[in-house]
């Protein structure tokens, strides 16, 4: 009822904004963290955090201006119309009426008017986002899609790392844009963080490419965008956009081979006598699998399975015994060990920081 | 032809001397050999009723699935097979159906033929498309491939390559996908066959193509999109099952085939496929608003130019689908621009509608109840599909329930809005009885209220980053409130169905008897006693106007003279 009368007064978009407004609060009054980096844990279109994301907004702001107001104004025509022209107990004919040529070259000539406005506008910004050029000084990370985590190249910096994407902040002074190229190791899959630009697909065989360049340091949450298997909803995303200093500090940290921590030497010989190596890769080890993520500074990141559990040691064993419990589907078979080695391997994998 | 009007042997009631089983298996004989368009039409309806109900217990477990985060209702791999056999079932084995079913029964009799132009191909038609549904829920069953991975498709009803590849879906599921519905498309080409072939070769004297029942035009724009709008998808299904078997490598990536290629394949075949399914919801629409405004279709010739202006532009707009999949910005604009015309015959048939209940004097039977419903919701439907051609805009919304929200919109919102109306309209024509109207009015509320609270909140928890296709979501997202309510919008909306079906069953028993022509209408179907004979006319009529009943209750007032 009261959507109806929203609709009625043409105030749907207004609505629309300040329903929104409502649950991103509300939403975000029980997630932010007491203490660390932000989250933006409402992958909200509305709330862009970079300029790419921003371009896309303003355009959606100026259309959805049009749409609602030819929303206001042709429902507000049909409600005026059920009222007026309602007539129950009146059985005589109304006068035909077959058409009139300048009424419908009219409401031919305005919408077309229209369509040509919202193109020129579109398109001005399509091309401006899509083809604008890599200033020098970017960020470029490649993106390969697995089923179902996200592998993450720097190819500047010669390594390597898994399902959380660290980006510097681009200060106005000191813009930093990230250039993803976006690649597929199987099958489609999509990269979708909304806070800092629309989705672009990873298809194999294809390389695509997208840019973003974040406003405020923050954890931006996101997940995969394109149907991609059975365990396509826990393929989710964490981008940790980061000040210069810490960004520059976790690329010095993520150069290094992995920690020896001589404590857990027993643990690291587990680890290597077992099919572990043949997916994952802990450099400066025997380890050089490409099938699975990366895991040479594995305690550098705040999840595991892709952002669908904390990085925490019980978690560890529990996904390293029993993978499907967590995420039915994924790729990594039961490793059929005892809980002592699995003991020992988590041991070992807490040390790579 | 001169034995044209003595009775024919398969008219519904002739009783047979063997007895009473005997005369219930000469029925169902009859039935099932029968080329009598209107049996056809009967039979496609009910088949598609039938698929409605199971589509929409799938629409029920996704919505009970997707009620809370984190939920266990159902295990991803059950999940994935529900959307993807509700989006197949609802397109193919529900939406095609019905609407062939009424172009089937509507056709000859509103363009004064005594049967569609191929009675024998209608019915292999149908038959076609009956076989492909089997074979498609026989996957639940019978897919059980390698290693017990089987069971029905599980990839989406677009079956984006290189998933439904043989390396990635093992077992049989794309193979029942793939080949029921190659089988069910050469029923679909049939039926188009007949669409076209039937206005133009069969309309009875006076009835030039100018004075043909826009729902008449409408299915023959719609028989002309589908003869070439099924050929890419079939072709791509037999290019995906000559991949998965016999070596080849169309849409293999590892082999230096293009998954991109099974993109623009499918879409080439599906935009047009959703407008094959909203032109007859038109269709309807254009019978119904008339009538209960008691006006004439205001515009007539700009609402036959706007209808083949959809068709045509409809076929030039696929690839925004794929604005995400890379294409240059040239292309990408291309389809932006060429998406955003096909929305100004459109809006010209929004305007029509409004401009032919300005003026009238409406009568809200329930028919006019969802015709009335539809407009302002195809409205809604129509700008958030405009929305959806800004490419920027739509790198952020795509694959996410924005997109979902839109498109059933359009199906539900306009499409099975005005299936219902069309199924209030015409059920007394068809049966000989009405449809209760009180229970009408009750389906139709709560209807409304059911599909706006699913639909309208869908759209904003799209906007907030929800994507498509997944079982479950993190909890943390702040989706769990929207889901919530548009889950019970669901409920909502299966009750008023279970009550509609209910009105079905009753009335044919019940229903107070209709006669010839219910409404005060004025198109060549409310000639003929209800339900028809199975020769449609005794006499073949002559007509020298687009409405001839409206020319014989007003002969002081004819259309002929204006027209």
């Amino acid at each position: 009822m009261v959507w109806k009368i929203l609709k009625l007064l043409g105030l749907r978009s207004t609505a629309c904004r300040l329903l929104m407004f409502v649950f991103a609060v509300q939403s975000m009054a029980w997630a932010s963290p007491a203490s660390g980096p932000r989250i933006y844990n409402v992958p909200d279109i509305f709330k862009p955090h970079s300029g790419s994301a921003y371009m896309i907004y303003s355009l959606s702001l100026f259309m959805l201006e049009i749409t609602g107001a030819i929303f206001a104004v042709v429902a507000g025509l049909w409600l005026y119309i059920i009222l007026k022209f309602h007539k129950k107990d009146d059985l005589s004919e109304p006068p035909q009426v077959y058409g009139s040529t300048q009424i419908e070259l009219a409401w031919t000539v305005i919408p077309l008017l229209i369509v040509v406005v919202l193109f020129l506008t579109t398109a001005r910004i399509l091309f401006a986002v899509q083809d604008r050029p890599a200033p020098p000084g970017s960020l470029h990370v490649s993106v390969v899609g697995h089923q179902f985590w996200w592998e993450f190249r720097y190819p500047k910096y010669g390594f390597v790392t898994a399902n959380e994407l660290h980006v510097p902040v681009s200060e106005p002074k000191n813009g930093v844009t990230t250039y993803l190229k976006l690649l597929s190791a199987d099958v489609d899959h999509s990269f979708w963080v909304p806070a800092l630009f629309g989705k672009t697909d990873s298809i194999p065989n294809k390389v695509n490419s997208m840019w973003f360049n974040p406003d405020a340091t923050g954890i931006y949450l996101g997940q995969c965008a394109q149907f991609c298997g059975t365990a396509h909803a826990q393929m989710l995303l964490r981008v940790y956009v980061q000040t210069p200093q810490e960004f520059a500090a976790w690329l010095k940290n993520e150069e290094k081979p992995a920690v020896q921590d001589p404590d857990v030497a027993e643990g690291r010989q587990v680890f290597e006598s077992q099919a572990c190596i043949s997916c994952h890769t802990i450099r400066g080890t025997a380890a050089h699998g490409t099938y699975g993520p990366d895991l040479t500074h594995l305690m550098s990141r705040d999840t595991i399975g892709s952002g669908i559990v904390p990085n925490t040691p019980e978690n560890l064993k529990h996904w390293i015994k029993d993978p499907q419990s967590l995420k039915p589907g994924c790729m990594m078979p039961a490793m059929q060990l005892s809980d002592q080695k699995i003991g020992q391997i988590v041991a070992y994998l807490s040390t790579l920081k | 032809m001169a034995h044209s009007t003595l009775p024919i042997g398969d008219s519904p009631d002739v009783t047979s001397p063997g007895g009473y089983r005997g005369a219930w298996l000469e029925t169902l004989h009859s039935w099932v050999v029968t080329v009598d368009h209107k049996k056809i039409g009967m039979m496609y309806i009910g088949y598609s009723l039938i698929f409605l109900l199971v589509g929409g217990v799938e629409a029920m477990l996704i919505r009970i699935q997707l009620a809370r985060p984190h939920n266990h209702f159902v295990s991803p791999e059950v999940y994935n097979r529900l959307f993807t056999m509700h989006g197949t079932t609802m397109v193919f084995l529900m939406g095609m159906p019905m609407l062939i079913g009424f172009a089937n029964y509507l056709v000859p009799l509103m363009v004064g033929a005594r049967d569609m132009a191929f009675p024998r191909l209608n019915a292999f038609s149908f038959w076609m498309t009956a076989l492909g549904g089997l074979m498609l829920y026989y996957s639940f069953v019978g897919g059980v491939g390698l290693q017990g991975m089987g069971s029905a498709p599980d990839t989406t009803w677009w079956a984006y390559a290189p998933l439904t590849e043989k390396a990635f879906s093992r077992g049989h599921t794309m193979d029942y996908w793939a080949l029921s519905l190659i089988v069910s498309g050469f029923g679909t080409v049939g039926a188009a066959i007949n669409l076209i072939a039937t206005p133009l070769c069969m309309r009875c004297k006076g009835m030039t193509l100018m004075r043909m029942p826009l729902f008449v035009w409408l299915n023959l724009v719609v028989g002309s999109m589908l003869l070439i709008t099924i050929t890419p998808l079939t072709a791509a299904q037999l290019m995906l099952e000559v991949d998965r078997y016999l070596g080849g490598h169309f849409f293999d990536a590892q082999a230096g085939g293009s998954p991109v290629i099974w993109n623009h394949f499918f879409w080439i075949f599906g935009h047009p496929e959703v407008y094959v399914l909203v032109l007859p919801a038109f269709a309807i629409a254009n019978e119904v608003i008339p009538v209960f405004s008691r006006k004439a279709i205001f515009g007539y010739p700009a609402m036959v130019g706007a209808s083949v202006g959809i068709g045509f532009l409809s076929l030039g707009v696929w690839a925004h689908h794929m604005f995400t999949v890379g294409m240059n910005s040239t292309s990408n604009a291309f389809f932006v621009l060429s998406s955003e015309l096909v929305g100004v015959p459109t809006g010209i048939k929004i305007f029509n509608w409004l401009a032919t209940m300005w003026g009238g004097k409406i009568r809200f039977y329930t028919p006019m109840l969802f015709c009335t419903a539809f407009i302002v919701q195809f409205l809604c439907a129509g700008l958030t599909g405009i929305m959806l051609s800004v490419a920027p805009f739509d790198w952020q919304v795509h694959n996410s329930y924005f997109v979902i929200a839109h498109f059933h919109y359009v199906l539900v919102g306009a499409i099975i809005f005005c299936f219902f109306a069309g199924f209030y309209y015409w059920y007394p024509k068809m049966t000989g009885k009405m449809l209760d109207e009180r229970l009408g009015k009750w389906h139709f509320w709560l209807f409304v209220l059911g599909f706006h609270m699913t639909f309208d909140f869908m759209h904003f928890v799209g906007l907030e980053g929800m994507p498509r296709s997944i079982y479950t979501y993190e909890a943390d997202r702040g989706w769990g409130t929207l889901n919530m309510v548009v889950s019970c919008g669901a409920v909502i909306q299966a009750i008023a169905v279970l009550l509609f079906v209910y009105n079905l069953v009753h009335s044919y028993y019940k229903g107070a008897d209709a006669g010839p022509d219910p409404w005060d209408a004025w198109t060549l179907e409310w000639t003929t006693t209800s339900p028809p004979p199975s020769y449609n006319f005794a006499d073949d009529p002559v007509v020298g106007s687009r409405r001839p009943l409206w020319d014989l209750k007003h002969p002081d007032d004819t259309d002929a003279r204006y027209e």
